[in-house]
């Protein structure tokens, strides 16, 4: 067993994980995840509680050792744990004044261009924000040291659903201006389309799948027709439903053939980032797989 | 223009914003000579990624819908032809028929828009129009 944390050298891969592995006691948190995510790609890490989110990315910043594998990331990493931490008797002023001093990078203009965004005192202590006042403060002060990858468990947890779209499209935003990579943990998968555009899904401590989005999607597509064993076409079948006479099947297909038409009683739709994870979640429940 | 993403859609979002050009241009509120909105610019008013703005004006340039110039934009190089007026009006002559024969075999509106679209979506797009 040998634990190496090395920098990635390639320039084009921001995030790298070969067979990590990481253990409370006797049980198995995170096991066998490898993956590489491309640099400027803004990642879903997507999974049901407990699925080792939170573990993963706290490897990947390099605040837990990793029992198995290596993680590298390339250049400086930025967390903001699910937590949002800040001080609570510093004033926002005083937390940027803390965030300069304990960064290499620290871009003072970004930070404040933020907090302004969202209308958060400068003068008031962290203490007396609310929660989301103080998640604005704790992503101010992650963007204002210039990750080269950005990392945020669940930062749409406890936001309205303004803040949600503001902070995403604050987010996409600076990704558009600094190329920074991002990787994000969320519940909230049906607001991800057109956010994210790799995905990383975990399922008990284990990658399921990852990825380009779109070409993910575009392999599964979802077939309703009078009530049958198996699908009108061929492929993986992901998720089969019977309900009276009807089935529905969300099913992968094969690599390298055209697209099968199906005709007759059948219908297509094409499958959204919610029906696939939905389903490949339901289907790791069920003990369908691994 | 400002594009809008449908989250609920299954059509990925970068075909989201190609359809909502060639839209633009079949309807005629964009034509040849129009700037498209910046990558930032449409970032900031869809809350799309950016690499899906840029996905979505490479695959517009491809089909040569639009071109980049260095520097100063992408911008509409071509309208989307539609088709010859006679050509259009045979077809809309033929489809009438059709709908007419339709409704005699007792189909609703709803019945015809599915098998107008299962015939679409067979007809190798794949994709189908919400």
């Amino acid at each position: 067993m040998t634990t190496v944390v090395e920098p990635v050298e390639a320039a084009a891969t921001a995030v790298r994980a070969q067979a990590l592995g990481k253990r409370y006691k006797d049980k198995w948190a995170l096991r066998d995840c490898t993956f590489e995510l491309p640099a400027g790609r803004v990642a879903a890490l997507v999974g049901a509680n407990g699925a080792g989110k939170t573990t993963l990315m706290t490897v990947l910043a390099g605040l837990l050792r990793p029992d198995e594998g290596a993680a590298g990331v390339a250049g400086r990493v930025a967390f903001v744990s699910q937590e949002k931490p800040v001080y609570r008797h510093f004033t926002v002023a005083e937390m940027l004044r803390m965030g300069a001093r304990l960064n290499t990078v620290w871009d003072q203009d970004r930070a404040g261009r933020w907090l302004e965004r969202f209308e958060i005192p400068l003068d008031r202590p962290c203490g007396r924000l609310s929660g989301g006042q103080q998640a604005q403060v704790a992503f101010a002060v992650a963007i204002g040291s210039r990750p080269d990858v950005l990392m945020l468990d669940e930062p749409l947890a406890n936001l309205d659903p303004l803040a949600r779209r503001e902070v995403t499209a604050e987010l996409l935003g600076e990704v558009a201006e600094t190329g920074m990579t991002v990787l994000l943990s969320t519940h909230v998968v049906a607001e991800l389309g057109g956010v994210a555009d790799h995905l990383l899904l975990l399922a008990h401590g284990r990658l399921l799948a990852g990825g380009d989005l779109d070409e993910l999607l575009a392999r599964h597509v979802v077939y309703t027709g009078p009530r049958s064993d198996v699908p009108p076409a061929l492929g993986k079948v992901v998720e089969a439903r019977h309900r009276g006479g009807q089935s529905t099947f969300l099913v992968e297909l094969p690599e390298g053939r055209p697209r099968p038409v199906v005709a007759g009683q059948w219908a297509e739709r094409p499958v959204t980032l919610e029906d696939y994870v939905l389903a490949q979640l339901a289907a790791t429940r069920k003990g369908l797989k691994g | 223009m400002e594009f809008r993403i449908d989250r609920s859609s299954g059509l990925p979002a970068y075909l989201q914003l190609v359809r909502q050009v060639r839209e633009g241009l079949r309807l005629g509120w964009l034509s040849p000579g129009d700037r498209l909105p910046t990558v930032r610019d449409v970032v900031a008013s869809s809350g799309v990624n950016a690499n899906t703005v840029l996905k979505a004006y490479r695959e517009l340039e491809m089909t040569g819908l639009v071109e980049a110039r260095q520097g100063s934009g992408t911008f509409v190089k071509a309208g989307l032809g539609t088709a010859d007026p006679e050509v259009m009006g045979r077809l809309r002559t033929r489809l009438a028929e059709w709908v007419r024969e339709a409704r005699e075999a007792g189909l609703d509106d709803e019945d015809i828009d599915a098998l107008v679209r299962s015939v679409l979506s067979n007809d190798g797009e794949g994709v189908a129009v919400r």
